[in-house]
């Protein structure tokens, strides 16, 4: 098997269209213009020694190593700074290069640690190899004069010496060891954006420093790892490295967390995994992760794990730990009582956004052949749902409209309810590249988020709207385009109905949505929206990036028609650099999406109602499918409440903490008969289950998640499922003994039956994956190598669809009890409800959730910084700690729900989107007011919790 | 638990929330293409428990539920006998 290699051809590529032809070593070479002499050489085959150069960063030019001479050219050029010429004759090595390099290494290597044996960097270090290429064979200069490598010198503190910064969880700084090449600096600053490391000093006293010489852990390091990744020695290095060795393999493998889908060589020793190193060759990031892909993966090995099934007949028994046979038969008896009992509908199940494409699909096909019903929902319900209603009725499909590689080419960005410097770092840090190169930034978010104001990065325009208020802020932006004649009548001509659009301007051109009156209800300065919406339309390409704050509302679908909407009515559709495109939560969710998870809708979007889509199921699969549609999450827990909903299957999935309105969610689960949870962890959900089938992590198994730009990528499997079978092996099992016949034996036949039955899928196959790396959907006989740019030349659905977004303020509003707006959102270092990063060294950075408030609703309460407070709404209460910060705006609070013990969902409330029942996570009244400590509910629930975790035979509860 | 029962909805009150919701979003539509909106879109996203439920109260006068809700009642398919 072996390593992945990958070539570092020393500088990035350039994009230029010109090409320079030249010869290197003899050999004769052609290049696009603008590409270094270090580079030309690289794809001519030969390597020009080198050490502060790299093709992740810019090139610096200062180790003086990569010197090569140039016909016609006095002296000795850096190769890495020097651009190709036509007709160029460069000669890599001569005497005089072989001095000079000899010279340059000797000394660096007089002023390092030669502990090359025992250091972590042995087999992997740069400056090793390149002591090797030059041949270096002594070091004329000993270690007594000035040196960094030591503590002491001549008896006496080495005040050039400077200790082993370990703080960060995840990797060390061992200043000894650095050569101050400045690769890291530059990784921080180009790749990731956000300049934590600096060099301080100057010539021998030049030192790499995080912050103000802080240690990693406090500084502004977010531990993404491009600077561990950057580095040519051992000076920043993978603890995980330090302690297994070097990796003698890899896989490319797909990140597990959220929905830029990034890829990474798994590298391992034996079943070890040694570390995850982001793979150039990646198309969703090109290269870069952030801390949770890159470092986050302990949970897979957490002692928390759950290994055996186990079940128990009350929720108030402790679990049994059983056979799979057992668990499996037992299940499917439970669930055919069920049925007979209380009508084919009572049971129902929940498919994850966590799990593969091929798990999803098996999922769905279990409740809809075996189940015989459509009750199939998922989690992408309570987040995305608007978005695959309201794209769906504009443009004709369920999705984003770009690949991530567009951004290179936006002129105006505009986040609307998105923090992706937090929940998407990677697609953040390759926005924020193009922004630091020129683009504008428009930011629609009640908070002051890090995509605001962070080094080098400013919004042009802020629009800090009260949350709620999202179709009120879209409708004026597009009234200010239509008055003002902002918009593009040719393309609106060409590609979308005419009449429509004269129909909305009728709607929109009203004074009510004039910003004036908006300012009103929204509390952003017309002024402010109108500087957006004319930057939006008149600024060349401009793309739309949105997220949960745009969905999670009553009107979260119609916000997502305004949003394609002013996209229309400007033209900003069907090329690169524009774009409609929505910020996935996790990482499958646009996968789970597709696969036929929503009760109406069976693979591709494709309603359940039609006779023709349901008759290709039918005669595949032998049976009749139920043309009516199934319940909703919220819908199965009120039909569960009312008694007529007993049984549901929910694989990869914890509802009790990331759904709304936790007391509700479980007084639902409470009423059924048979919950089967499927997960890695007794999550909150299992306190309320009967049956735990344990799951496996993405490294235990084959399969492709789809990310948010509708990218197909492969997951492979690097280790043994540690609990026996893959998640598909245990569908499977229980459709087998549901007497089903299937008979997968690889998820590769798992997708080939989905290409086989879903036109948007048909060309795609584990074959072409391999080939291709990866595929975005649709990926057919139109488009066989996928289709990074929808809507070209087209739409979708014919002709694009304007749709009145009238504002209709929701329900939730606040009063004398409850008169502070909450909303709700993540951070970076945490996952979704945390189950798996909370089992992470990823905790450093967020031991709890708090709650923003503004420094005047602060001081109206006499809180202060840390205080705990009680955070209440009608629909419940808990208590958290305060962070007072202006980021917030007065009368709005904010938190994130990454902790149990928390519960934020205990707040939320059962108000929903009007066309999709997505939950209203993002305005909630509340009231504040200070506390002692977590309330009673909080208390019950804990010890609820332990208790319902207790295993026969264990002495500890598993959690 | 700690939580206001008397503001909870129960299931029907929910069902007759969000078909009033469904029709507020067509609202601002001609009359028809209104009536029209919201029967298919409660065809289109409802279970047939949840349909049978929501028929019920509008034969019982569908109290609470906006006119062009009631109007859209007469196109909303009752489910077969035999689904759940
Ligand atoms: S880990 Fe990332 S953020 Fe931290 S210093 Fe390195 S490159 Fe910068
Ligand atoms: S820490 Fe590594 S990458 Fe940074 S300057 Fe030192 S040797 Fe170079
Ligand atoms: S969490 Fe998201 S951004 Fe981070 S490595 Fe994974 S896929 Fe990439
Ligand atoms: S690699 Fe070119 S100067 Fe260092």
């Amino acid at each position: 098997m072996g390593l992945v290699h990958e070539i570092d051809f020393g500088t990035p590529v350039s994009k230029s269209e010109k090409q320079v032809t030249l010869t290197v070593d003899g050999f004769t070479v052609t290049v696009p213009e603008g590409t270094s002499v270090m580079r030309a050489s690289m794809e001519a085959g030969i390597e020009v020694p080198k050490l502060c150069a790299t093709d992740m960063v810019d090139a610096f030019g200062s180790c003086r190593l990569c010197l090569v001479e140039i016909e016609g050219r006095a002296g000795t050029p850096a190769s890495c700074t020097t651009p190709v010429t036509p007709g160029m004759v460069v000669h890599t090595q001569t005497s005089r290069l072989k001095d000079i390099r000899k010279g340059v290494m000797e000394l660096y290597i007089s002023d390092h640690p030669l502990d090359c044996l025992t250091c972590a960097a042995n087999g992997d270090c740069e400056l090793q190899d390149m002591a090797g290429a030059v041949g270096l064979r002594d070091v004329r200069y000993g270690y007594d004069g000035d040196n960094h490598v030591f503590a002491k010198r001549n008896g006496g503190e080495n005040f050039n010496w400077m200790a082993k910064d370990e703080s960060n969880p995840y990797f060390t700084y061992d200043p000894a060891k650095c050569i101050v090449c400045s690769r890291c600096v530059r990784a921080c600053e180009e790749v990731q954006g956000t300049f934590a490391l600096t060099i301080e000093g100057r010539g021998f006293g030049s030192r790499v420093s995080a912050g103000m010489q802080e240690a990693f852990i406090d500084s502004e390091c977010v531990s993404c790892g491009a600077c561990v990744q950057a580095c040519p020695t051992a000076t920043l290095q993978e603890k995980s490295v330090i302690q297994i060795g070097q990796p003698e393999h890899s896989v490319v493998t797909t990140c597990a967390y959220c929905g830029v889908g990034c890829s990474f060589k798994a590298e391992m020793r034996g079943e070890e995994l040694v570390r995850m190193v982001p793979w150039k060759d990646g198309k969703a990031n090109r290269g870069h992760s952030c801390v949770k892909g890159r470092f986050a993966y302990g949970y897979a090995t957490h002692r928390e794990r759950i290994l055996n099934p186990m079940i128990r007949e009350k929720i108030t028994d402790p679990w049994r730990e059983v056979s799979w046979e057992e668990a499996i038969s037992h299940t499917v008896k439970e669930f055919r009582r069920i049925q007979y009992q209380y009508g084919r509908g009572a049971i129902g199940g929940i498919t994850s956004s966590r799990c593969t494409n091929e798990e999803t699909y098996l999922v769905q096909k279990i409740i809809r052949q075996g189940f015989r019903n459509n009750n199939v929902d998922t989690c992408a319900r309570v987040c995305h749902s608007p978005t695959g209603y309201g794209l769906g009725q504009t443009y004709g499909t369920s999705a984003g409209t770009q690949d991530f590689d567009s951004v290179e080419h936006t002129d105006v960005a505009l986040i609307i309810g998105a923090n992706p410097a937090a929940a998407h770092p990677v697609f953040a840090s390759r926005l924020k590249k193009r922004l630091r190169a020129g683009a504008k930034l428009i930011v629609i978010d009640p908070r002051r988020t890090e995509m605001v104001k962070s080094p080098h990065i400013e919004a042009a325009h802020h629009l800090a709207l009260k949350p709620g208020t999202n179709v009120a802020v879209v409708t004026a932006m597009a009234h200010v385009i239509v008055t003002e004649g902002l918009f593009n009548e040719a393309f609106i001509r060409e590609r979308c109905d005419w009449s429509e659009f004269q129909d909305y301007i009728e709607f929109v051109a009203d004074p009510r949505h004039a910003p004036e009156e908006v300012e009103k209800i929204s509390g952003v300065p017309a002024e402010t929206i109108r500087g957006a919406a004319r930057l939006y339309a008149t600024g060349g390409n401009a793309a739309i990036y949105y997220g949960l704050g745009v969905t999670e509302h009553s009107q979260g679908s119609t916000t997502v028609i305004g949003i394609a909407n002013l996209a229309m009515m400007t033209g900003n559709i069907g090329r690169r650099g524009v774009g409609v495109n929505p910020l996935r939560g996790q990482n499958n969710v646009q996968g789970s999406c597709d696969m036929g998870s929503f009760p109406h809708e069976l693979p591709g979007y494709r309603h359940i109602s039609g006779d023709a889509v349901r008759d290709i199921y039918d005669s595949l699969w032998g049976v009749k499918l139920d043309e009516e549609p199934g319940l909703r999450i919220p819908n199965m827990l009120d039909a569960a409440v009312d008694g007529t909903f007993k049984g549901i299957y929910i694989q990869g999935e914890d509802i009790l903490q990331s759904d709304p309105d936790t007391s509700h969610v479980s007084a639902g689960l409470a009423a059924m008969e048979c919950v089967v949870v499927q997960d890695l962890f007794l999550n909150e959900t299992a306190n309320y289950a009967h049956v735990f089938l344990p799951g496996s992590t993405f490294l235990e198994k084959d399969g492709t998640f789809t990310n948010a730009e509708r990218r197909i990528n492969r997951v492979r499997k690097v280790m043994t499922p540690k609990n026996g079978y893959a998640d598909w092996e245990v569908t499977q099992m229980l459709a087998q003994e549901m007497g089903l016949n299937w008979n997968y034996q690889h998820p590769s036949e798992i997708m080939d039956e989905i290409a086989k039955t879903t036109p948007s899928f048909a060309f795609v196959s584990y074959d072409r994956l391999e080939k291709l790396g990866s595929v975005q959907w649709p990926c057919n006989e139109k488009a066989p190598e996928g289709t990074p740019i929808m809507h070209i030349g087209g739409f979708v659905r014919g002709k694009g669809k304007f749709i009145r977004t009238e504002y209709v303020a929701t329900d939730e509003k606040t009063g004398p009890r409850f008169p502070l707006l909450l909303t709700t959102g993540r951070i970076l270092s945490q996952y979704n409800v945390g189950a798996q990063t909370r089992r992470t060294e990823n905790v450093a950075w967020h031991p709890e959730d708090l709650l923003e408030i503004h420094p005047h609703d602060a001081e109206n309460r006499g809180l202060r910084d840390g205080d705990w407070v009680r955070l209440q709404s009608r629909a419940g209460q808990t208590t958290l700690r305060a962070q007072i910060t202006d980021r917030v705006s007065p009368g709005v609070v904010y938190t994130t729900f990454h902790h149990p013990d928390t519960q934020a969902n205990v707040i939320t409330t059962d108000f929903s989107d009007w066309a999709t029942n997505c939950p209203e996570y993002k305005v909630t009244a509340v009231q504040v007011a200070p506390s002692n400590g977590p309330t009673d509910w909080q208390k019950d629930y804990n010890d609820q919790a332990r208790q319902s975790r207790r295993i026969t035979g264990r002495m500890e509860a598993a959690e | 638990m700690s939580h206001d029962d008397e503001n909870r909805m129960s299931t029907k009150q929910k069902l007759v929330y969000m078909a009033n919701q469904i029709a507020t979003f067509f609202d601002s539509k001609p009359h028809d293409e209104r009536v029209e909106g919201i029967a298919e879109h409660i065809n289109k996203f409802w279970d047939p428990r949840m349909r049978r439920q929501f028929l019920e109260m509008l034969a019982a006068g569908g109290a609470g539920m906006k006119p062009t809700v009631i109007e859209a009642g007469a196109k909303i398919r009752p489910p077969k006998q035999d689904a759940a």
